[in-house]
């Protein structure tokens, strides 16, 4: 079992949604990641596991460029999206941002009525039209698994929801701008397990029409939703490949410590 | 988080000391099993065929650790497939628990029988499976490749004699039909030890598995053909029992 040198990472089968090549990111002098080249396949749940503070929320950040709103980061390297640099200073941020969307560990609905939360990406593309925003409401709401809990109460205070519906409610905004990439950043830290269970669920039942990303901290989370899974550390992607392989039996050493709970 | 994590080593290496015991409980009860069928002794037979409550309860035992452990502890990579080998390897050693008592009815059914022949093989193969047994387990504690290596290469010796006493014994029923009882008897025991042999190079695949994570028969002798009849008459010579 290797435990120094970082171990090739091997192009997963299929289409490939998202990949990196020599990517780096700096805040001011701190190498936050580390020459992170991977390929994310399209349609298929991928986790990033690994202790606090080794880089797995920043490698996320970046496929939507969330690191630029952080003044002293920095990006080297490369970071495509169907084949084309996200870094590139042609690429249109915001047009990015609809293509990859986020969810993230605390559900932050708007103050306003779970319609309006999701009609609120939508308007702000101009779409108007009552009809039309009434219909993306009821798809996005029935892709996140909500709509059958607040189809009667849907101009009540998104507020008044549960932890996991509000959860399921940043999905559904998500949802609403037709994103092709969802990022989940920790979704269920702050889920009981019956929310996280549906959350879980919806996860999977996503990956038909969507390429995810999850963050997670719970590796039994990773083992049960995800096909491929990275394991960061101190920066570095250590180990990235079939998630049953790296629960199974995997091949750095670090790894194995890791997910045996021998530290982090 | 170390003290849990510390607690939990524990409890593996308890669960492979259990594991441990079980086997050479059975081993001795094979042996036993053997001495009784050669040396005509029915109170050793007995007291192997008693024993196999105390086998099939450490079979039980073992397996609800396993089960507390995954359900309490959520194994991954390493201790995962550790559970998951002692799991499949108690029943491995049960099952040659099981055929212990086999032969130790054997052993009653011949007590007043006196054999054609002074037996030589079947306690041959009796001390080989017996060897087999304690290598593959001490290759589990010792997560030893080499045994692993050496419990299968044993086991061709096993197929060989199996085949060879097969022939033997049919052509001796063939020659002398007034000792056909004992020779089906015979026969049955060489062939519950070859299928011991089989259950023990399962337990060294594990052990392999174990060790590398990689699933994979390490014995492909096992679907070889077996030599046709003719071959193993041609060269069987004299019939040994």
């Amino acid at each position: 079992m290797s435990s120094d040198a970082n171990l090739p990472i091997k192009k997963p089968e299929g289409e490939i949604k998202l990949e990196t090549h020599d990517l780096s990111l700096y805040y001011d002098g701190f190498h936050a990641l580390k020459n992170i080249s991977v390929y994310i396949p399209a349609r298929r749940i991928t986790a990033l596991i690994g202790p606090s503070g080794c880089g797995k929320s920043s490698f996320l950040r970046c496929f939507n460029r969330m690191n630029d709103l952080i003044q002293s980061a920095r990006v080297t390297g490369e970071v495509l999206i169907d084949g084309a640099n996200v870094y590139d200073r042609t690429t249109d941020v915001a047009a990015l941002r609809k293509r990859v969307g986020m969810v993230f560990q605390t559900p932050n609905p708007f103050p306003m009525s779970i319609y309006d939360n999701v009609a609120y990406g939508p308007r702000l593309h101009g779409i108007r039209e009552r009809s039309a925003l009434d219909e993306v409401v009821e798809k996005s709401l029935r892709g996140a698994a909500l709509w059958d809990e607040v189809k009667d109460t849907l101009r009540k205070s998104a507020l008044d929801l549960s932890g996991g519906q509000q959860q399921r409610l940043s999905i559904a905004r998500v949802l609403a701008v037709e994103p092709e990439v969802l990022l989940m950043d920790e979704p269920c830290s702050a889920l009981d397990p019956t929310a996280t269970f549906k959350i879980e669920e919806l996860m999977i039942e996503l990956m038909e029409n969507y390429t995810i990303v999850i963050v997670t901290h719970n590796m039994y989370q990773a083992s049960r939703v995800s096909q491929y899974t990275g394991f960061f550390l101190l920066g570095d992607l250590i180990e990235y490949g079939d998630t049953v392989q790296i629960f199974e039996n995997p091949k750095d050493q670090r790894t194995d410590d890791y997910v045996r709970g021998r530290f982090g | 988080m170390r003290r849990t994590r510390q607690a939990f080593e524990e409890q593996l290496e308890q669960l492979e000391r259990h594991l441990l015991e079980m086997g050479t409980f059975v081993e001795s009860m094979l042996e036993k099993a053997g001495r009784a069928l050669c040396q005509h002794d029915v109170n050793l037979a007995r007291e192997t065929i008693a024993a196999d409550d105390t086998a099939d309860q450490m079979d039980l035992q073992i397996e609800q650790e396993c089960m507390r452990l995954l359900a309490l502890q959520q194994p991954m990579s390493r201790d995962l497939r550790t559970i998951g080998t002692v799991m499949k390897v108690i029943a491995d050693v049960e099952r040659v628990g099981d055929y212990s008592v086999d032969i130790a009815r054997a052993a009653i059914d011949l007590a007043e029988t006196e054999y054609y022949k002074p037996l030589e093989d079947i306690p041959r193969m009796v001390e080989i499976v017996r060897r087999m047994l304690r290598q593959a387990l001490e290759a589990l504690v010792a997560r030893d490749l080499e045994l692993v290596r050496q419990v299968i290469e044993k086991d061709d010796e096993v197929d060989r004699l199996w085949y060879k006493l097969r022939g033997q014994l049919e052509q001796t029923m063939r020659e002398r039909p007034e000792i056909v009882q004992q020779a089906v008897a015979l026969l049955l025991v060489a062939r519950y030890l070859e299928r011991v042999a089989d259950h023990v190079v399962n337990i060294a695949e594990r052990v392999a598995y174990m060790e590398t994570g990689r699933l994979e028969v390490l014995a492909p002798s096992h679907l070889a053909e077996a030599p046709s009849r003719a071959d193993a008459e041609g060269d069987s010579g004299p019939a040994q029992e």
